[in-house]
């Protein structure tokens, strides 16, 4: 019994890995690399973020917000206070979830729409900031990143770098990094829901009545998720930051969040590995789509449209629930 | 001082009436189907935009801006039609992304066939400012309000007068129950989503001859238009004008009274206080979940 | 609007029919130009004269043989006026699509994400996009064809001096392109000796000023104002600036040096100044200004091209694509390390914006009298200076 239920929780996470062993002889050029490491960082992101949305059922339209606040704490202290990457990244990922313990008390007591305006007014209010503070986050043309420096060594997507004898280039350093961000991740987040405050989070989904009248402290959980889902999009930000070596008040506007709520939506809210592949797609398509020229917009929003009107449990759900019905008739054909 | 606080209560006003309406429809579609509609906005764009392409192709006012309405009024029927009815059972999230969809299809669209350009529309009646008190008003401001005022008086003799304002009434509050009594829900909805983009529509044409209209201006309107429904308690008729007035106000007293840097701050900032203290906004009805 | 939808299908063919003709006319492999502009989104009124612009001279230069006897071929992203996907962008041209130059970045924002990429990269990238800081301090590769928000601060509050207006108010966008401005004239003012009074800002989206106007002109002293900002805001202010009843001296930057806002802000505009480049007043040019040749004819070719007015902006992608080609000439090859020595050494290009001189310590090559300052009477641009 527990040895399968491992099983199960394994074998998505060992699947992801072998994808992204695989992935590399598909990619024909370092700007290929550049878009699978962003799709990773952003899928981490997204993987936190499902935690709160997919098996809390609270709904954030600000994001973002976390995640700008965690790529400008890395921009600033790295880039004008010169401090080494990880401890930035660790006290940013502190402070972000100290503001979101903070902001999370009272807002997470609304429901359903009214908790989506307020991580709405508390996203626009920290872009807003990013935006103002011109002297302190370069305002909104935005401030260059120092590549990410770990002991003196510094993982730069433009290096050269020897490992045991093998030489690899920069970019595919940062593909192999952030990939294995990405599995830390997962297997956060599947230990995670797998836990008793998985458990506790899921009643709180069903039914918060319900779930506090069994005696669940629903507010705990509830604040709880909210911090680690920020601190996720925190730590990705600044790795983010890093990554791309220049940033905008961008990474924390409104779009950014609605981007992140749709990655997990159009994915397959509730399923960790069903995120990774909204990520994915929703990071994907504008490059594809990018030689409809004019007509971009309009494919877009016609396909977000369509994938939600006819898949509306998300991309991965519903394709597993056809293979798996697909499978069954099968089986049942042959007995 | 007075001109001067005068003055900002003006700019408050007209800014508020807008959102306010904006507010109304949104209002009017949660209460018909519980869908927050964020191609809200776009219905103002396809008003504003609507009228000035066919004035400019030669139409007549009068006749470019019934297109306009009509136009839009079609656009909210199909939106309800092709886009939310076929996805019913899907959650809350799922049909935010979809009206999210929906707005970029329709401002891409509308970007193809329009262009990117901002243009003007003239003001309705002369282009003198009024003046009281030593601030000024523009005329414009007085037809946004006046129209406004109207519309709101029109929902109200539409929702408790009319059998089919009834109807989408009672569609809202059961629709089960609805049905069982011989509504045709599904007409009535789609019904809500016409009225709502009409509103939209009229909205923005009152307003394009003070903010000028293209084909993306209705991506922050909807969403201030989201934000005033919401402070107002969604749902709620008057919540949404209350809503839409008082963030219109707070923004212009806060630009120049506070800080104009950090006046959408300011706003955002009273509708996390307002829900602090008000959790469902200030005329949202207390609901009860089911268990 | 029929007009326009079949324009644009006429559009889709003339681009097929080219790409047939280049498959069958090439012998040598062209040459790259890769771009990344803000076609659609907020900054939209840049990126999309910048890209019609791009396209029909390629076209024309492709018609007229070519450069170093290859053909040009133009490959193009629209970033969005997003920073980070103008940075993606630009990768994808220098690792994906391998271009030999970059002329593009619509915005500041979009052309400082991708810089340190390219700077990496090393690839010669001419940027469209206004603020000092994308040539100061240098850059090895990046280049770029506006004036500086600084020179435009400098013109425009020297022009005060002269009228003898030494305290001004001054109202910006939130946006990168007004942050920057704002910035730039209060340090050009404390050098000068000016007194900023007010200091007011809107965001792009905000739909009326009156608030911010309101409060400069409750602030005693103020004696002027100076607005800097792109889009449709300027356009806002001045209307709002109008029924205020403000009489005092208004200047716009050159964020909104063009027809279109003329139309939006319509009579509201009369009297306000500005610095611009002649491309506003092409014949009202002295007939010995060397630009007035290059000037008229663009303006004329873009119009009969595109059947819509020119902008200034639309000239930064002229000046960019043919400083771009003038270097691949003067260097003889599309090896990056030549073109861009030639590019830092191009003297006396004779351009739309300006007469430009390169050097290693100046990658803008342009001075402050570059600008024009023009003013509007009776609704249209006259030259004032």
């Amino acid at each position: 019994m527990l040895n399968t239920f491992m099983q199960s929780r394994l074998r998505g996470l060992v699947i992801l890995a072998l994808i992204l062993v695989i992935l590399p002889a598909f990619l024909g050029n370092p700007f290929h690399y550049e878009l699978v490491t962003q799709m990773a960082i952003i899928a981490a992101t997204v993987v936190g973020l499902n935690l709160l949305v997919g098996f809390a059922g609270q709904i954030s339209l600000g994001h973002a917000g976390f995640f700008g606040l965690g790529a400008y704490f890395t921009g600033i202290a790295t880039g004008t206070y010169g401090w080494s990457s990880v401890p930035a990244l660790v006290v940013g990922a502190i402070v972000v979830g100290a503001i979101a313990w903070i902001v999370g008390r009272p807002i997470l007591r609304l429901k359903g729409h009214y908790l989506s305006m307020a991580t709405l007014a508390v996203g626009f209010i920290i872009a807003i900031i990013l935006n103002n503070e011109r002297a302190l986050t370069g305002g909104p043309d935005g401030m260059p990143v120092p590549a990410f420096e770990i002991f003196g060594w510094e993982l730069s997507a433009f290096g050269r770098y020897s490992l045991f004898g093998i030489t690899i280039e920069g970019f595919q350093a940062w593909y192999i990094f952030a990939s294995v961000v990405l599995l830390v991740a997962v297997w956060f987040a599947l230990n995670l829901i797998e836990s008793p405050i998985g458990r506790a989070l899921r009643s709180v989904h069903g039914s918060e009545v319900a779930a506090s009248v069994v005696g669940v402290n629903t507010a705990k959980y509830k604040s709880l998720v909210f911090v680690i889902s920020a601190i996720y999009a925190s730590l990705m930000g600044s790795l983010y930051a890093h990554f791309q070596g220049f940033i905008t008040p961008a990474v924390a506007s409104f779009e950014f969040s609605i981007l992140f709520i749709t990655m997990v939506v159009l994915g397959g809210m509730g399923s960790t590995f069903g995120v990774i592949l909204g990520a994915v797609v929703l990071k994907l398509l504008p490059q594809v789509l990018a030689d409809f020229q004019e007509l971009e917009h309009v494919m877009f929003g016609l396909i977000l449209m369509l994938t939600m009107i006819f898949m509306p449990k998300g991309l991965l759900p519903t394709l597993t629930a056809f293979v798996s019905k697909k499978m069954r008739k099968k089986a049942g054909g042959e007995a | 001082m007075l001109a001067e606080f005068l003055q900002y209560l003006f700019t408050g006003i007209t800014i508020g009436a807008t959102y306010a309406l904006i507010a109304l429809g949104f209002t009017l579609i949660y209460n018909a189907s519980h869908v927050i509609n964020f191609a809200q906005g776009e219905f103002l764009m396809i008003g504003g935009m609507a009228t000035v392409s066919l004035t400019a192709m030669g139409v007549p006012m009068i006749l470019a801006v019934v297109l306009a309405v009509i136009l839009a009024g079609i656009l909210g029927v199909a939106l309800q039609r092709f886009a939310i009815a076929p996805a019913k059972q899907a959650d809350v999230v799922t049909l935010i992304i979809i009206t999210i969809g929906a707005s970029i299809f329709i401002r891409g669209i509308a970007q193809v066939v329009w262009g990117k350009e901002y243009h003007v529309m003239q003001n309705f009646s002369t282009d003198q400012p009024i003046e009281v008190f030593g601030a000024v008003l523009n005329s414009q401001s007085l037809w946004v309000l006046g129209i406004g005022a109207i519309l709101v008086v029109g929902l109200v003799l539409f929702f408790t007068k009319t059998l089919i304002g009834k109807a989408i009434l009672a569609t809202s509050m059961n629709k089960e129950a609805a049905r069982l009594v011989g509504i045709r829900t599904q007409m009535v909805l789609m019904l809500a989503f016409m009225v709502s983009a009409l509103l939209g529509s009229v909205a923005g044409i009152v307003v394009a001859p003070i903010t000028f209209t293209s084909y993306d201006i209705g991506i922050i309107l909807g969403l201030k238009g989201f934000v005033a429904a919401a402070i107002g308690g969604l749902g709620s008729g008057v919540g949404a004008v209350v809503g839409g007035l008082s963030l219109g106000i707070v923004e212009a007293m806060a630009a120049g009274y506070i800080s104009s840097d950090y006046k959408d701050a300011v706003a955002f900032s009273m509708i996390l206080l307002v829900l602090f203290f008000m959790p469902r906004g200030l005329f949202g009805a207390k609901v009860v979940e089911r268990v | 609007m029929f007009k326009t939808v079949i324009r644009r299908a006429g559009k889709c063919a003339a681009v097929a029919a080219a790409g047939l003709m280049m498959m069958s006319a090439q012998a040598a492999e062209p040459i790259k130009i890769g771009s990344f502009l803000s076609v659609t989104g907020p900054a939209s009124f840049l990126g999309d004269p910048e890209l019609k612009t791009l396209e029909m001279y390629v076209e024309k230069i492709n018609e007229e043989g070519g450069v170093l006897g290859r053909q040009l071929e133009l490959i193009h992203y629209d970033d969005v006026g997003n920073a980070s996907s103008a940075r993606n962008f630009a990768s994808r041209l220098i690792r994906s699509d391998q271009v030999d130059i970059i002329v593009g970045g619509s915005t500041t924002g979009a052309t400082m994400a991708a810089v340190p990429l390219i700077e990496q990269a090393e690839v010669p990238f001419i940027s469209l996009a206004g603020a000092v800081v994308i040539t100061n301090p240098v850059k090895k590769w990046v280049f770029k064809t506006p004036q500086t928000d600084r020179m435009a601060a400098e013109r425009i509050l020297t022009d005060m001096k002269d009228r003898g207006i030494t305290k001004f108010g001054l109202i910006s966008g939130t946006g990168g392109f007004g942050s920057s401005g704002r910035t730039q004239t209060l340090e050009v003012a404390e050098a000068m000796g000016m007194e900023v009074v007010a200091d007011v800002t809107y965001s792009g989206s905000d739909t009326d000023m009156t608030a911010q106007l309101t409060n400069i002109r409750n602030t005693s002293g103020v004696e002027a104002v100076l607005n800097f900002g792109f889009g449709q805001g300027p356009a806002i202010v001045t209307r709002n600036y109008a029924q205020l009843g403000m009489e005092l001296p208004f200047y716009q930057s050159h964020g909104v040096a063009s027809d279109s806002f003329l139309e939006l802000a319509g009579s509201s505009a009369e009297g306000l100044r500005l610095p611009a480049s002649p491309l506003l007043v092409p014949d009202s040019l002295p007939n010995d200004d060397p630009q007035k040749e290059v000037v008229q004819n663009y303006k004329a070719e873009y119009e009969a091209r595109w059947d819509s007015k020119v902008s200034t902006f639309g000239a930064y992608a002229y000046d960019g694509l043919m400083l771009a080609v003038r270097a691949m000439e003067e260097a003889g090859s599309t090896d990056p390390e030549a073109v861009r020595n030639a590019l830092e050494n191009i003297q006396g290009y004779v351009g739309v914006t300006g007469v430009f001189n390169m050097s290693p310590e100046d990658h803008n090559g342009l001075d402050p009298d570059s600008f024009r300052i023009l003013e509007v009477q009776n609704g249209e641009w006259k030259l004032i200076d």
